[in-house]
């Protein structure tokens, strides 16, 4: 019966077929640790921001007049309101907490090298999508930081030449930061960044399968067909999808059960910390909501200390670091275009930071160490010393990028073993 | 059917008319999804002039009013403060005011119609905060220099007619509206018709 059923599906949806090759058939490297799981959790703080988002709209009025006293509103009357809320700004910033660990992960074991490269840059794009994402969100409770902080991003392409005033105008829809501008953020905010962000993370996905997962080592899994001996093959059963075209090693485990059972002691962990946050320290020290946004947006009082919210700081302090407008904003951007470059900017063969020189190791603590006191810089005040600092960490974080073209090319690298080590 | 051989030519020429017909179609219909965004009439409506009585502004006072949305400074500088603006203009990015973030009656050292009096849009010409106006404590930002305005968000700063500081991220002096005087003690914010 149970059976019959099934089959009847199968004959017309490849609901089986796409479970066995994309989870119960799937080989994921054994070696996979911690790092791996970040994909997983951001994946379901994904779903936490649709699903409670999807709930704050129930309540929420996008308007300049409403929309104040309508998250106020959330946060005292509409029963529950406050535990949405929080799950879902909470939930913003855990996913870059998220996000830039993920990225991490990729910069450390090379996961950006060819042949990944695609998959590299569809997670550039969701980066870039959820900035947006965050950055329009971020103005939806109309409070003061919402409103400046908008005012200084909306400004920013002011900078570009001939066209930039009327491109600012155009994305406001008024002379100023207005009602018009809060539907309009409102709309990209729910209906289209969401959609344009599930689609991006479906072809992550699609491409993460289609080129297999990398692993702590860096070590190939997937072999030229005919190349292994039978013994070295994997005992389990793989897809096969996977088995036609390559032998798979006998270092890999099916990603269902294996990683997911992993993934899921990684999610208990995770939502300990989310709960520890979301119920005794939402404001998380005014990082994650700023204490001015307690105020309604008042145009025409800035308040004493701007600064965005933490994931934007170490690029909000390469901005303030340049003293031209213009050359500021290009800045800024270019130091998301050379993650995105990644790919082609590191030119050796070897994945893995394991068996990197030695230079490689100190430049990707460099790039780490620049990246978070940027971080910490984007949140001061713009002194004479902070700006200093800024200019001296901007300079390194890009000094890793052109540093990394330079020595990858014929790099002193530690032999690579042929299987993955127990 | 027909079983006529076929004509590549044909098909060829077929296929790029319709895509090219299809593409013109699907340019336009982008367009008002695009022109949507434009400010509405009744945000254009609302970008109307706005008078202001300065009878009551004392020396050295600042007062703020709305224009289009955007707040404007009208401050009655005291006689240290004019003195003081032709002592720093080294210091100054642009000093004469040769890039036109004024109208031209404006385009002298006090960048004002009254030395006395000056009318500036508060917004910082980098990324559109408003700076604090300090007309005590500026010399804690610029040495030598007792006040003027400090934006919050940058460090930018300006000088008492709103002149930028060089070494700063504000790219240009504060941008000085268009206005006139009705009489001695009203001004009209965003029209200068028959005035200048």
């Amino acid at each position: 019966m149970w059976k019959n059923l099934l089959d009847w599906v199968e004959y017309r949806i490849p609901m089986m077929r796409v479970a066995n090759m994309h989870a119960l058939q799937y080989p994921a490297p054994k070696n996979m640790n911690f790092w791996y799981v970040f994909g997983f959790i951001a994946t379901v703080v994904l779903v936490n921001q649709i699903v409670t988002g999807i709930w704050l709209t129930m309540n929420y009025n996008p308007s300049a007049e409403g929309a104040f006293a309508s998250v106020e509103y959330i946060m005292r009357d509409v029963d529950y309101g406050w535990v949405l809320r929080y799950m879902h700004s909470t939930g913003a910033s855990a996913f870059f907490v998220v996000v830039y660990l993920h990225m991490f992960r990729g910069m450390m074991y090379g996961s950006y090298q060819k042949p990944r490269e695609l998959l590299w840059l569809f997670g550039m794009f969701i980066y870039l999508a959820l900035m947006a994402e965050a950055f329009m969100g971020y103005l939806l409770p109309w409070g003061q930081m919402s409103y400046w902080g908008a005012q200084v991003i909306i400004s920013l392409f002011g900078a570009i030449p001939v066209i930039g005033d009327d491109l600012t105008l155009w994305i406001r829809g008024d002379y100023v930061i207005s009602g018009a501008t809060l539907n309009r953020f409102f709309a990209l905010h729910v209906i289209a960044l969401p959609l344009v962000i599930v689609i991006l993370v479906f072809l992550h996905i699609v491409a993460l399968h289609e080129v297999g997962s990398n692993n702590p080592q860096g070590i190939n899994i997937k072999h030229p067909k005919g190349s292994l001996k039978e013994d070295e093959k994997t005992k389990f059963k793989i897809h096969e999808y996977y088995t036609s075209k390559y032998d798979i090693i006998d270092d890999v485990v099916p990603f269902f059960p294996h990683i997911v059972l992993k993934d899921l002691v990684a999610f208990t962990v995770f939502c300990a910390a989310f709960a520890y946050v979301m119920f005794f320290n939402p404001e998380m020290g005014g990082f994650f909501l700023e204490p001015p946004n307690f105020e309604p947006a008042n145009p025409l009082k800035t308040p004493e200390h701007i600064a965005p919210v933490w994931y934007f700081t170490p690029f909000y302090a390469i901005l303030r670091a340049v003293p031209d407008k213009l050359f500021g904003v290009i800045l800024m951007f270019a130091a998301i275009v050379m993650l995105a470059l990644l790919p082609w900017l590191d030119r050796c063969k070897v994945r893995s930071v394991k068996y990197r020189c030695g230079l490689h190791k100190f430049n990707l603590a460099l790039f780490v160490v620049s990246f978070v006191i940027l971080g910490w810089l984007g949140i001061k005040p713009a002194t004479p010393t902070y700006t200093l600092m800024s200019q001296i960490f901007s300079f390194t974080y890009f000094a890793f990028f052109g540093l990394l073209w330079l020595y990858s090319k014929n790099e002193k690298t530690k032999p690579v073993p042929a299987r993955i080590s127990k | 059917m027909s079983n006529a051989p076929v004509n590549n030519g044909r098909r060829r020429f077929l296929t790029v008319a319709t895509s090219v017909v299809g593409g013109v179609g699907a340019a336009g219909a982008v367009v008002p999804f695009i022109a949507s965004w434009n400010p509405s009439a009744k945000a254009k409506a609302a970008g109307a002039p706005v008078e202001v009585n300065i009878s009551k502004l004392e020396a050295g006072q600042m007062l703020r009013v709305e224009w289009r949305g955007k707040p404007v400074w009208v401050v009655k500088r005291t006689e240290d403060m004019l003195s003081g603006l032709a002592e720093h203009e080294d210091k100054l990015r642009d000093a004469n005011s040769e890039v036109e973030q004024q109208p031209t009656y404006a385009q002298n050292r006090y960048r004002s119609i009254k030395p006395e009096i000056f009318l500036a849009v508060g917004i910082c010409t980098h990324l559109g905060c408003s700076p604090q106006y300090l007309p005590e404590t500026f010399a804690e930002q610029v040495v030598g220099v007792p006040s003027g305005f400090m934006c919050p968000c940058h460090g930018s700063k300006f000088d008492m007619a709103g002149r930028v500081f060089q070494s700063v991220p504000a790219p240009t002096n504060l941008v000085i509206p268009p206005h006139k005087y009705l009489d001695e003690n009203t001004i009209l914010v965003g029209d200068d018709s028959g005035a200048a």
